[in-house]
């Protein structure tokens, strides 16, 4: 048993901003349990968190792996989620180490087929697209569960990196609901990507029913190196 | 906290800058050295991915001058402790980091950069959709099998 970090930091005013450990937190930390061997087999260096909240899910990796085995990486586009995230990390002696970003912007120039194991648990609330770009933009708690179009409008402005991000042998974790459309994505994610993926857990709380999928990369596969800015989400 | 191990996988990411946007140069800095745990074995697997002349440069912006200008072919326990020490062990807790290509300023503030341009979370809606497929597709052009 992997304990669940330690959160009685995290005051119900740092809720007020920050998003709150809940069912597809949980979800995300069982399926990362269940794989424990396997990711401990894979002596993962380099662990990227996109996202990464309170900081639940990055001390939780990180005590499954060791603290000092790899470098745990986290970005949250809420800054007060940073600052959450590195006490998080103090409180259970896990160093996380936070950029206060969107997505990966500023590590994918150097992380191309580096990364050993990424996790996202997204915004993934079906919304119009407007309000989940607002709550981009404002940074706050919005941002935390507000995903536009079938839920999925942040996550696809990430998918397109994950394959160069990750190492050979590397896996990305990523929570998702039935309304994100699952299996279309996967098969995108592979006719594009070449990346196998697994729902690894399923289960059902509340009105959502959540899906953590793991995607993986072979160990022989080298992603072109990319570099653009790709994440500016401009017209070419 | 940015440390060094941090620092050395940070590029600019502002539109349109694409050359020599890497090391960021730190400005106005406030450091704290903090004691952490050695790990040999970690550092070994990392060093692959450090850019070496990177992490030199940015170790002698700090002050730090222990590390020699070539990786040393011997990594015995003597220089990993070194590494780990630049690597791990300078906190920088206030100050800036400076595209060295287009000038960008990223802020430091209570260990944490901010590096969330404004820029890129502004856009929305549609263009991001136009985007998002070309690089699918672009990506898919260039793959290697
Ligand atoms: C559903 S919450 C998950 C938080 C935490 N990982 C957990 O599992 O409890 C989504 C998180 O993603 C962050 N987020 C939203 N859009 C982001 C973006 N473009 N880049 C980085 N983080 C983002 C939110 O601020 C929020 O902390
Ligand atoms: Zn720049």
């Amino acid at each position: 048993m992997i304990p669940t970090p330690d959160l009685s930091h995290l005051k119900a005013s740092d809720y007020e901003t920050v998003y709150e450990p809940a069912e597809d937190t949980f979800i995300l930390l069982d399926a990362l349990e269940s794989d424990s061997d396997t990711l401990k087999q894979l002596r993962p260096r380099l662990c990227l968190e996109i996202g990464s909240g309170s900081g639940c899910v990055s001390t939780f990796l990180g005590s499954i792996l060791g603290s000092s085995e790899a470098l745990f990486l986290c970005t949250d586009i809420n800054p007060h989620a940073c600052s959450c995230s590195v006490a998080t990390g103090l409180q259970n002696k896990i160093p996380l180490n936070l950029v206060n970003a969107s997505l990966a912007d500023p590590l994918l120039w150097r992380l191309q087929n580096a990364v050993d194991i990424i996790i996202f648990n997204p915004p993934y609330v079906p919304t119009v697209a407007d309000e989940a770009w607002t709550a981009q933009a404002d940074r706050g708690i919005g941002g935390a569960w507000a995903g536009g179009k079938d839920g999925m409008e942040i996550t696809n402005v990430f998918l397109p990196h994950v394959s160069a991000l990750l190492a050979p042998g590397g896996h990305f974790y990523l929570v998702a609901v039935t309304q994100n459309n699952i299996v279309a994505m996967q098969q995108r994610m592979k006719d594009i990507y070449g990346l196998e993926s697994q729902v690894v857990l399923r289960r059902r709380a509340g009105g959502e029913h959540l899906s953590v999928i793991r995607f993986s990369k072979t160990l022989a596969v080298k992603t072109a190196v990319f570099h653009s800015n790709t994440s500016n989400n401009e017209v070419l | 906290m940015v440390r060094l191990i941090t620092h050395n996988l940070l590029a600019c990411h502002a539109k349109g800058c694409t050359s020599n946007n890497f090391p960021l140069q730190f400005k106005d800095v406030q450091i704290v050295v903090r004691e952490s745990e050695f790990n040999p074995d970690f550092l070994r697997g990392f060093i692959p991915k450090i850019e070496w002349p990177a992490l030199v440069s940015s170790s002698r912006e700090l002050g730090d001058t222990s590390l020699s200008d070539q990786l040393p072919e011997m990594l015995d326990d003597a220089f990993l402790k070194t590494l780990h020490r630049v690597l791990f062990e300078i906190h920088v807790e206030e100050g800036v980091m400076i595209c060295p290509n287009c000038s960008h300023h990223y802020p430091i503030s209570n260990g944490i950069p901010n590096m969330a341009s404004s820029v890129t979370l502004l856009i929305r809606g549609l263009p991001y959709l136009a985007s998002s497929w070309l690089n699918m597709k672009l990506a898919n052009d260039l793959k290697i099998s």
